[in-house]
């Protein structure tokens, strides 16, 4: 019973950072600088090996001889459970900084409580993400405060995207009946204490930036229980592509 | 010291193989040169990121994802490193790339060719990165020190590209009939290409002559393309392909192989900007620059606002 549920937490795990790691893929190239190009590309890079460690580890707790691709890359929309959150459209800098933002300052708290779990593998994934976390927060959240702080466009550009993706937030602390199993049972944190310290680091930063919190609280959810945006749909088809035209096929 | 000790003393250190350093005095021309060179090389390290960075998304699995993330990674880092390299040189890196985005500053032909399956990105990292091993291998020991530096952290990221091309490669030839013609095809596409990225031929080479006297190149155009032919060909037959040259053939008493003349004139026009890709690969830089715009001037006044504060 609780093997079911450690697999459904890790998937959240490993799809978020799939996910993240394929929206930050489409910028490269693209980059405002060079410099970003360099690290855009490298936390995509993080998220992809994240994202291989974490479908290995459920690859083996669900056991039925799945191994990680077939994880990433053969299932339907609703059978991925990221958040709403990191499908959204890269849209311009600021959407994509603040988006990041938001996510590593969620991921950091969570990968450093995931350090104490009773599950092995777990803690051991989590202490190797750990430090590139840390990274990819500090990154992040230098570039909100440039923003924010930088000239009057860049703050009207960061402050549209808290506006637009606050509504996405709220889900990142999503819990249901798996969460409570493995909370009992030492394997993973309270979501609310992930939350408690990724509002101190979002107001933290937001404050340096100079940049205002949304005064709309209207939440939206569904990825983690597998009901996307319509962007998913054309995430997967890019993802997939190779797989379903050529199935069966190594690469 | 005159113009004419000068001269003396820079010639007698390449005649020694003493590195010029950036302070050392040099002659105009010599500058001019390593600034376009170098900074042409930069520019194709940054367009270079555009047809594979293409292919991130759809890469057919997690591992190749993950190197072609790496890949295209270094490639960004050699375009920096580079454009320090010619900022030794007193040249401005937004200057820079403003002479690219007008057309002014050329890149490697090479990346305005679409790349089309997934084996063309095996066939890049083979042929193209294996071209410019070629070129850059010889360039570790160019006359000019940061250069000369530069390209020998490269040359060791370079190999590894050209290995995990050739591997992926490997897999498809290894793999189902569909695979192994998407490879040919790709090999079919990229071969004369690639040829033509040691330019033109040596009686046609413009700066040629006087790059070798100064120690910047140490081997001609044709010289190289001899040799990038030569490793090739066993590599082709080892994954079982064919190279498009019915005129491909080993020849005994020159201990090389023959091969084709390239066709100059398709070489010219792609230079010229005629190429399937210049447009877009120009158009999608500039659009990089022009909507970045903003970001980069929201980090300087960020950081002039903090300069101002620490020293208030």
């Amino acid at each position: 019973m609780q093997q079911d549920s450690l697999f459904e937490y890790v998937m959240r795990l490993s799809d978020d950072s799939l996910i993240l790691g394929q929206r930050l893929g489409e910028w490269c190239g693209h980059g405002p600088i060079l410099e970003e190009d360099i690290a855009i590309t490298n936390i995509a890079l993080d998220l992809i090996g994240q994202s291989i460690s974490l479908y290995d580890f459920a690859a083996e707790l669900e056991a039925k001889g799945r191994n990680h691709d077939q994880l990433a890359y053969l299932r339907y929309e609703n059978e991925y459970k990221n958040v709403l959150l990191v499908e959204q459209p890269n849209g311009d800098f600021a959407m994509t900084m603040l988006r990041q933002f938001f996510f590593d300052a969620f991921r950091l708290p969570l990968y450093e409580a995931l350090m104490q779990s009773r599950v092995a593998q777990l803690a051991a994934i989590a202490a190797k993400s750990v430090k590139e976390t840390r990274y990819h927060l500090k990154h992040s959240s230098e570039w909100v405060i440039r923003l924010g702080d930088g000239t009057e466009e860049s703050h009207m550009r960061a402050q549209a995207a808290i506006d637009h993706l606050w509504r996405y937030t709220n889900e990142l602390f999503y819990e249901n009946a798996h969460d409570q199993r493995l909370q009992e049972s030492g394997a993973v944190p309270l979501m609310s204490d992930i939350k408690e310290k990724w509002q101190k680091t979002v107001h933290e930063v937001l404050q340096e930036a100079t940049l205002q919190l949304p005064s709309n609280n209207w939440k939206f959810d569904g990825g983690r229980e597998g009901r996307h945006s319509e962007h998913m749909g054309y995430i997967l088809s890019d993802l997939q592509y190779m797989q379903r035209a050529y199935p069966n096929m190594e690469w | 010291m005159t113009q004419a000790e000068h001269e003396r003393h820079f010639n007698d250190k390449i005649a020694k193989e003493i590195k010029i350093e950036p302070n050392d005095w040099m002659p105009d021309e010599y500058r001019q040169t390593l600034i376009r060179q170098i900074s042409q090389h930069a520019h194709s390290e940054v367009v270079g990121m555009l047809p594979e960075g293409n292919w991130i998304t759809r890469a057919p699995n997690l591992r190749r994802k993950a190197v072609l993330l790496a890949k295209v990674q270094d490639e960004a880092g050699h375009g920096l490193y580079l454009y320090s390299a010619t900022e030794t040189l007193g040249a401005d890196r937004e200057q820079t790339i403003d002479d690219l985005h007008t057309g002014k500053a050329k890149y490697s032909s090479i990346f305005n060719y679409p790349a089309l399956t997934w084996a063309d990105i095996g066939a890049i990292g083979w042929l193209v990165d294996g071209a410019a091993i070629m070129n850059q291998v010889a360039l570790c020991r160019t006359s000019y020190g940061p250069y000369a530096r530069a390209m020998v952290k490269i040359c060791k990221e370079e190999s590894f590209h050209q290995r995990q091309g050739y591997e992926s490669l490997m897999k498809l030839c290894n793999g189902t009939p569909q695979q192994k013609a998407m490879a040919q095809d790709a090999l079919n596409r990229f071969w004369w290409p690639a040829l033509m990225m040691f330019g033109p031929n040596d009686a046609e080479s413009t700066h040629s002559e006087q790059s070798i006297a100064w120690k910047i190149k140490r081997f001609t155009n044709d010289e190289l393309r001899q040799s990038f032919v030569d490793a090739t060909v066993p590599q082709a037959e080892i994954l079982g392909l064919t190279i498009p040259d019915e005129n491909l053939k080993w020849n005994e008493e020159r201990g090389h192989y023959d091969f084709s003349e390239i066709n100059w004139d398709e070489f010219w026009q792609v230079v010229k900007g005629n190429g399937p890709c210049n447009k877009e690969r120009l158009a999608a830089r500039i659009k990089a620059k022009e909507e970045g715009l903003w970001v980069r001037e929201a980090a300087n006044a960020f950081a002039k606002k903090r300069a101002m504060k620490k020293s208030a």
